[in-house]
């Protein structure tokens, strides 16, 4: 029992005096419930909505009104024919168009009933379920409020729900997006920088320091072979999802694979970059799979949409180059957008590659410390 | 002799069809220093893993301070006491912090760690080293307390695997002159080298090529025989490696 | 002739501990020569710096002419690096090995063959084998190869033979003596002191100080005091008794004998009458020539504490 207790001991000296496992224990868990308390929240916040008044009577006026000061939905923009719907979806702020449709107010009371449709953004299809069931909810309660008016005669407002771009709401189309996202950062960094440390951990580094050839040249060479590999990688998820799950990429595919490189670009510079701080394999590791796997998942708008986040998180969510390349896959792949509408993301994309590799090259040691 | 503390008889130890024992005879007596040498793969390795109850033989007979070693290899542990080249101490842990745990390990009551430790302390000069983390202790001095910790329960045998790698000529003889007066503790030695100096020192030494012993038999005796001047001489006559 | 190193007074320290104090030595051209000192001495510290791996602290060292800092891009096309352990690519082939260093450096493993046959021929046959399954002295061969094969001017070995048998390190100094036709000039450090009698000419060096640069056979020659070899029926015993003898400086078993130096540098009657009281039997003591490491004890005793 006492060699026991004696090496129960041990681990747990080992176990204080090493601070990257300390911070396993204590660290993740801890940013892990402030993420999750403050950053997700699946209620809905701030969700962008456009109207399509073609009554513009005081009925619907005071509807838009009831919709607006809930709390939960935010204004983008008034719109004026059927035409604009489509591209107001493409722009990404709007969640949910409500359309009001000509005479209502005289139709409530005429015929006792009018409609109002409901279009959501599918392609995220948890964020459409929750907007339309508030939207809907919303409506009820106007309801009732104007029948109490007409005891007789309900009035009734029906809403008419319909999913744009991922018409049943299938999960793939939230998922597949993400997981590529999710991937290509992990394994790109995860890769770069392993290999890069183990040079250093195994001595043959020393050798191609004191060779001719070059730092970039020897980045490149560590990139080339995961760039190619990477990019295989990618087709094969979409060749996957759409033979299994039937997910087709609606927009142009050029253009996909095109931003899907960029991104590998950028994931196996980050790669590098982590290589030039991590002094040993596991810290690499550690590093790129700790220290990025989290943010990626939680915060990215992977699944969490990042609108529901308080300003902090959303502040943080920035930082990251995940949450632009969901923005420019989902929309090429689900909504079918062209450049046009993703130029701003790509932008940030490329500026953070430009910016990591100069910063890798730069920090990249040409001697031993 | 009945005052063998190792007796291995015909031992055999396969990997798959690879053998890398074939039929080892050989025993070591007590309070013996006794050298085992042979050329990286010979198989060296294998047979102080078994000797030490690490592993099973594939055939042939093990007996370990009187314990049979394919029966009842936990039970050896208990006797020996092993330190080794590539790993002896914890080195986020003190030098006292390490005593205790393998004195706590080997069943040491709480009062005779504390003594012992004052005089291990005392007799290594490292009165002041006790809270020293081991990663900020030179070389030598590690080395040397790994082998007083690898004694510290005063077992039967200690086995000792390359133990004086990479240290200065000093601290070497330092080290050999413990093993020394532990050997005069009637505490048996079976120690690995591949300083062939270090060899002379043993009382008796066998060489291990292509998973045989090819010689075995005092230093003395075997220079005699070969007609060398040194047991390094000895070694590149019968000892080359493939 | 202009010396291929020059180094003064370089010194390097890492945080608190100093790794090198104001080293100076020269080498000569086509020479074999050998840096010896146990671990944490200072060798591979020193190496790098040549390597024009680390910067040093203070200090000036010029290679092949030019400064190891600011010429280092020229020097590193000229240099031959074996850093301990070998750096091979364990899951490489030992010829994926060799031609990847060949290509690196911009040329062919058929362009200097005849640089690296003597010591390549060992291992060609396992040229299909993954350097990660070579033996100590098959990888030693490998990495020698793949540092020679750009045929440098300085060839960096930084214990090439640790770890290894003595059959492969006998026959490694072998290959280093052949080398020095092709005039290269090699640098080489070990912790073996018996491996510094096939130098040109010796470094010993301890705790980040030089204590001696000098030809083996005058290191051996500097020794201060006569030097006895002494025997007795047993090793420890003798030394123990001879630590009290009074007359006794030092004490040191070497083999299987014990290395005394005296006071009146000579033994006589009471020596003899002293051990066979302390229980000694079969005694004979015999002046003898003192070695590398005998002096390098000397000079260990005498300048830093262990």
């Amino acid at each position: 029992m006492k060699r026991f207790l004696g090496f129960v001991k041990k681990e747990f000296l080992h176990i204080f005096r090493d601070y990257r496992t300390l911070f396993i224990i204590f660290g993740i868990p801890v940013a892990q419930i402030l993420i999750f308390g403050f950053a997700i929240s699946t209620d809905v916040k701030n969700a962008g909505v456009a109207f399509l008044d073609l009554s513009k009577d005081e009925t619907t006026q005071k509807l838009t009104d009831k919709i607006i000061s809930s709390g939960f939905f935010k204004r983008t923009e008034n719109l004026v024919s059927y035409d604009e719907i489509e591209d107001i979806f493409r722009k990404g702020k709007t969640k949910e168009v409500i359309i009001f449709e000509k005479n209502f107010e005289k139709k409530l009371q005429n015929e006792g009933k009018a409609s109002v449709s409901l279009i959501a953004d599918g392609s995220e299809p948890n964020t459409a379920t929750l907007v339309t069931n508030y939207t809907m909810a919303i409506i009820s309660g106007f309801n009732t409020d104007i029948s109490g008016i007409r005891a007789n005669n309900p009035i009734l407002i029906q809403p008419e729900v319909k999913m744009l771009y991922n018409p049943e709401l299938k999960s793939q189309h939230m998922f597949v997006p993400g997981v590529i996202t999710m991937i290509l950062i992990l394994i790109c960094a995860l890769m770069t920088s392993v290999t890069i440390t183990r040079e250093k951990e195994f001595g043959t580094m020393e050798v191609l320091l004191v060779s001719p050839l070059r730092p970039i040249q020897i980045i490149l060479g560590k990139v080339v072979p995961y760039f190619l590999l990477s990019f295989i990688n990618v087709i094969l998820i979409l060749v996957l999802s759409w033979l299994v799950f039937g997910l087709s990429v609606k927009g142009s595919i050029i253009l996909l694979l095109a931003e899907s490189m960029l991104y590998i670009m950028l994931s196996l510079s980050v790669g590098i970059l982590i290589s030039t701080i991590a002094s040993s394999m596991q810290a690499a590791i550690f590093i790129s799979l700790v220290g990025m796997m989290l943010p990626t998942i939680l915060l990215s708008g992977f699944i969490y949409p990042i609108e529901n986040m308080d300003d902090i998180y959303r502040y943080i969510s920035y930082l990251l180059p995940p949450r632009y390349f969901i923005t420019i896959i989902k929309s090429i792949m689900i909504k079918g957008t062209g450049f046009l509408y993703v130029w701003k993301e790509t932008l940030v994309l490329l500026s953070m590659t430009v910016l990591f590799i100069g910063l890798s090259v730069k920090k990249f040691k040409v001697r031993l410390e | 002799m009945n005052n063998s503390v190792i007796t291995v008889r015909n031992l055999v130890k396969k990997f798959g069809s690879f053998v890398a024992n074939d039929n080892l005879n050989f025993e070591v007596y007590a309070g013996e220093i006794f050298g085992f040498l042979g050329a990286n793969g010979a198989g060296k390795t294998t047979t102080i893993r078994i000797l030490s109850g690490l592993s099973a033989p594939t055939s042939g007979e093990v007996i370990v301070a009187g314990i049979n070693a394919s029966k009842k290899p936990e039970e050896i542990k208990k006797q020996i006491g092993y330190m080794s080249q590539k790993f002896s101490l914890y080195e986020d842990l003190t030098v006292k912090e390490n005593i205790m745990l393998y004195g706590g390990i080997y069943g040491m009551s709480k009062s005779l760690i504390k003594e012992r430790t004052e005089n291990l302390l005392e007799k290594l000069n490292f009165r002041d080293y006790g809270n020293k983390l081991i990663a900020d202790l030179p070389l030598g001095l590690r080395q040397k307390l790994a082998f007083s910790i690898a004694v510290f329960h005063e077992p039967k045998i200690v086995f000792l695997d390359e133990p004086t790698g990479g240290v200065d000529p000093i601290t070497r003889r330092q080290f050999w002159e413990m093993i020394y007066e532990t050997a005069s503790r009637g505490i048996t030695v079976f120690v690995t080298t591949h300083y062939m100096d270090e060899a002379e020192y043993c009382d008796r030494i066998s060489i291990m090529s292509e998973a045989k012993i090819v010689a075995l038999d005092t230093p003395e005796n075997l220079k005699k025989l070969y007609n060398a001047a040194t047991v390094e001489d000895v070694f590149i006559k019968i000892a080359r490696p493939n | 002739m202009e010396k291929v190193i020059e180094s003064t007074d370089i010194s390097k320290a890492f945080g608190s501990t100093k790794a090198l104090n104001d080293i100076a030595f020269a080498v000569d051209e086509s020479e074999i020569f050998g840096f010896i000192g146990p671990d944490g001495a200072g060798k591979t510290t020193l190496f790098r710096i040549i390597a024009t791996l680390l910067l040093p602290d203070k200090g000036e060292m010029k290679v092949l002419g030019m400064d190891c800092i600011a010429g280092f891009k020229e020097l590193r096309k000229n240099i031959g690096y074996m850093p301990g352990r070998f750096s091979l690519y364990q899951d490489l082939t030992v010829e994926e090995n060799l031609n990847f260093y060949a290509t690196v450096f911009g040329t062919t493993v058929k362009k200097n063959y005849d640089l690296i046959s003597d010591i390549y021929s060992h291992i060609e046959p396992f040229k299909k084998r993954l350097a990660g399954k070579l033996s100590g002295g098959m990888k030693q061969k490998l990495a020698l190869s793949c540092a020679l094969i750009h045929k440098p001017k300085l060839l960096i070995l930084d214990e090439p033979t640790t770890g290894v048998d003595a059959v492969s390190r006998s026959e490694f100094w072998a290959m280093l003596a052949r080398l020095r036709q092709h005039d290269i000039t090699i640098i080489v450090s070990t912790p073996y002191m018996d491996e510094a009698m096939r130098c040109d000419r010796v470094a010993l060096i301890q705790n980040g100080s030089i204590l001696t640069v000098a030809p083996p056979q005058k290191i051996r020659n500097g020794f201060s005091r006569k030097l006895f070899m002494i025997k007795a029926s047993e090793k420890y015993k003798l030394i123990i008794a001879l630590r009290k003898y009074p007359g006794t400086v030092t004490a040191y078993p070497f083999g299987d004998s014990v290395h005394v130096t005296f006071s009146d540098d000579s033994i006589d009657e009471s020596l003899f009458r002293f051990l066979s009281k302390e229980g000694l039997s079969k005694v004979t003591a015999v002046e003898t020539e003192a070695g590398i490491e005998d002096r390098f004890l000397e000079l260990m005793e005498k300048g830093a504490k262990v």
